[in-house]
């Protein structure tokens, strides 16, 4: 694996054995052990076009322990990303001599390009790029997943058989794309819960069941619902005629928390609008993985970093 | 003025035939000395003559972008096509819409020599979709403007749309309509479907260029106008102006060689080479525009040239800019779109290529090619070539084709007897006969 662009390129074997090695991470890194020696003396570039610092320290950790050579560029106040092209950005990078460049952009794609243009011959992480791809989110939701569904017993398998309820603005999200391709690829059953508007084109297509009814969805009492964000742009553009609406809809609320079976699991990618699209109570509850998610998230990128430093070889 | 004597060309891919050029005209060959001081000799055989090529809708960029083409260079990539004339558009930095710009940008055609470069006047001022543009006034200019279009830009707004076929019927000039429904392409980059879900990027639906289509239609029935629907994409479009046709609709519609030869799928690559508006279909829209040039639904095929500069490709794809080159290469891209399916023969590239669009833009000259008498428009091409797909003379880079081997190449081309392109090299400009420099 020289890049993780996105979930669609992997297989079932690759995406195991990343969560596996995440595994493997999380129980000699979590040892009070500072750092791994991995990657001595490798240069990691995260290159954020586009602001998320949950996503950014998350790297930045996961590099730090893996003992490698960390320089983050941020925002839109960095030389970096100032009216400079894409391929001028790589040609700098190349020149600095980065040996993993993990990159958020908010064009869709635009990890694509600078992994295969001939620009860089660096390894690329895709850590978000617009409306396409968010790997390593599906990748430590597939893993949080699997740790509480299995804990001691969750090494080497997939997620065969679990049920998973995908809620929100399926049509706009990174995190749902790469989610649908992971967990079907681990033999999940997905269903998409949306209103018309925010369902994507082509559905039919998609390796899942769609249904706009949440209610009826969460009566068949699904394994783990995942609420996605709803983005404050997308009120404005007639996907529903208000806020209100959609909460009442499609939000996680009290009742539908209340009304869900002891198993499910409640996951949401964060950052949460609560009162939105989840409820607090729902938020908070124990069975919500969601702070969970985030200390899993250091896992898997240690696992991506140390799968793409060494290329093609298999760890 | 130079005699030319071509022999044994295949006069429309039909019987092969000697063809004599003199004082700017066909004239019969036994009134040509070939053993004359001066009379050039051009062996014909294996090639295909056809009149010069004209294009309906190519983007020049020149005032304003001439870093991404000028009326010279766009006029010698024309030439290196095998065209002899072009219909610049308006969407130039001014826009071309007023007397004083389409004059200018004829005047520079006329200076550079290559081919006929006929204005386009914008529809609108300024290309914004709000007031008429000086259209009387272009009409009335040295340039004779005959074709009005916002192309770059649909004109949306169906009260203006009205009142341009009704204005622009005054000075038998013709609208060429963008069609493209703002609000439901906002910040399009693709395709709308299964392919742009998968990729994340926003989609262009059909419908977006069919509605727009269909109510043209009915505002040109009802005006009494002429109406011509550029680059059409769609299986659907097709249907619609099939449909219209069949009901005696005057109204004529084009497509591009890209659209008649490349799909989708090339923009999984996230390369901004192959993002085009209207951006690139499905296999069965390409077998429709195809079946639709064979039946005449569709008139003719026109490049949509649209030179940009590499860095405008060299980005994220939503921060490329839309456009193809296609002036160059567009005989082969018809050649293996057309012919080679057995869609069209060469005399009905000719048609599709020259006479009609001649005809649509209301250019003399071309009804009745290669015969004595006729302005001296010609493109002699090898049909049994193979294309690398360089495009050598525009000023910019986005070629679509570069992964593709195409058949056909154009060798020589003759503008009103002056020969452009010799061996397949375009003549210096300095040593083009009579023009003033
Ligand atoms: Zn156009």
């Amino acid at each position: 694996m020289n890049h993780l662009l996105g979930t669609d390129t992997l297989s079932r074997e690759e995406a195991v054995s990343l969560l596996d090695s995440a595994k493997e991470f999380a129980r000699v890194a979590d040892q009070k052990m500072p750092k791994l020696p991995a990657l001595r003396a490798v240069t990691v570039v995260n290159l954020f076009f586009e602001d998320s610092t949950r996503t950014r320290l998350s790297f930045e950790a996961a590099a730090k322990k893996l003992s490698a050579d960390v320089i983050t560029f941020q925002g839109q106040g960095s030389s970096l990303s100032k009216g400079e092209s894409l391929k001028d950005t790589a040609q700098t990078l190349e020149a600095m001599g980065a040996k993993v460049v993990v990159v958020r952009h908010a064009s869709s794609g635009a990890a694509h390009r600078l992994a295969h243009s001939g620009w860089l011959s660096s390894s690329v992480v895709n850590a978000g790029d617009g409306t396409h791809q968010h790997p390593t989110q599906a990748l430590l939701d597939a893993y949080t997943l699997r740790e509480r569904l299995y804990g001691e017993n969750a090494a080497g398998v997939g997620l065969d058989g679990v049920s998973v309820a995908i809620v929100g603005d399926v049509a706009h999200s990174r995190v749902a794309r790469s989610n649908v391709h992971l967990l079907h690829l681990l033999g999940a059953q997905v269903t998409l819960v949306a209103p018309r508007t925010l369902a994507p084109k082509g559905i039919d297509s998609w390796p899942v069941n769609y249904d706009h009814d949440f209610d009826r969805v969460l009566n068949a009492g699904p394994d783990a619902v995942m609420m996605l964000r709803v983005q404050r742009e997308r009120m404005r553009g007639s996907y529903f005629p208000s806020p209100r609406e959609y909460t009442k809809h499609f939000a996680l609320s009290e009742d539908r928390f209340a009304a869900l079976p002891e198993h499910t699991l409640v996951m949401h990618p964060g950052p949460m609008n609560r009162g939105v699209e989840i409820s607090s109570v729902a938020a908070d509850s124990p069975r919500s993985t969601i702070l969970d998610q985030v200390t899993n998230g250091v896992w898997v990128r240690m696992a991506v970093l140390y799968q793409v430093s060494r290329g093609g070889q298999t760890a | 003025m130079s005699e030319i004597l071509i022999r044994q060309a295949a006069l429309l891919g039909g019987p092969k035939s000697d063809l004599a050029i003199k004082d700017g005209m066909f004239v019969d060959p036994v009134d040509l000395d070939p053993s004359a001081r001066g009379t050039q000799l051009i062996d014909g055989e294996g090639l295909v003559a056809l009149p010069g090529l004209v294009d309906l809708h190519t983007h020049l960029r020149q005032p304003g972008m001439e870093q991404a083409e000028t009326v010279l260079s766009g006029s010698q990539a024309a030439a290196a096509g095998g065209f002899t004339a072009v219909f610049a558009m308006a969407n130039t930095q001014p826009v071309a819409d007023s007397v004083g710009v389409t004059d200018m940008v004829h005047r520079l055609g006329q200076e550079a020599g290559y081919v006929d470069v006929r204005p386009i006047g914008a529809v609108s001022k300024g290309l914004a979709g709000e007031e008429l543009a000086g259209i009387a006034g272009m009409a009335g200019g040295t340039a004779k403007v005959r074709v009005f279009s916002d192309d770059g830009h649909c004109v949306s707004d169906s009260l203006l749309m009205r009142r341009a076929l009704e204005y622009v019927g005054t000075f038998g000039g013709v609208i060429a309509q963008h069609a493209q429904d703002p609000r439901l392409t906002e910040d399009a980059q693709i395709n709308e479907g299964a392919l742009s879900s998968r990729l994340g990027l926003a989609g262009w639906p059909a419908v977006a260029e069919e509605a727009i289509i269909a109510r043209d239609i009915l505002l040109a029935e009802y005006t009494g106008s002429r109406l011509h629907l550029c680059h059409l994409s769609t299986k659907g479009s097709v249907d619609i102006v099939r449909e219209a046709k069949a009901k005696g609709a005057r109204i004529t519609a084009e497509v591009t060689p890209h659209h008649l030869l490349l799909t989708e799928e090339l923009t999984a690559s996230f390369n901004p080479l192959y993002k085009v508006n209207p951006p690139l279909r499905q296999d069965d829209d390409v077998q429709a525009l195809r079946e639709a040039v064979a039946d005449g639904t569709i008139d003719i095929v026109a490049t949509d040239h649209a030179p940009h500069p590499s860095e405008s490709k060299e980005c994220a794809f939503d921060e490329g800019a839309f456009g193809m080159l296609g002036l160059e290469v567009a005989l082969s891209v018809v050649q293996k779109a057309l012919i080679e399916p057995g869609h069209l023969d060469w005399s009905g590239v000719a048609r599709v290529l020259s006479q009609t669009p001649a005809h649509i833009g209301g250019l003399a000259g071309y009804d009745n090619p290669l015969t004595v008498g006729a302005p001296a428009h010609l493109t002699l091409v090898d049909p049994a070539a193979l294309k690398d797909v360089q495009m050598r003379y525009t000023r910019s880079g986005n070629n679509p084709y570069g992964h593709l081997q195409l058949p056909g190449e154009v060798r020589h081309t003759f503008f009103r007897g002056v020969h452009t392109l010799a061996d397949g090299r375009i003549v210096p400009a300095d040593e083009l006969p009579g023009v003033a420099k």
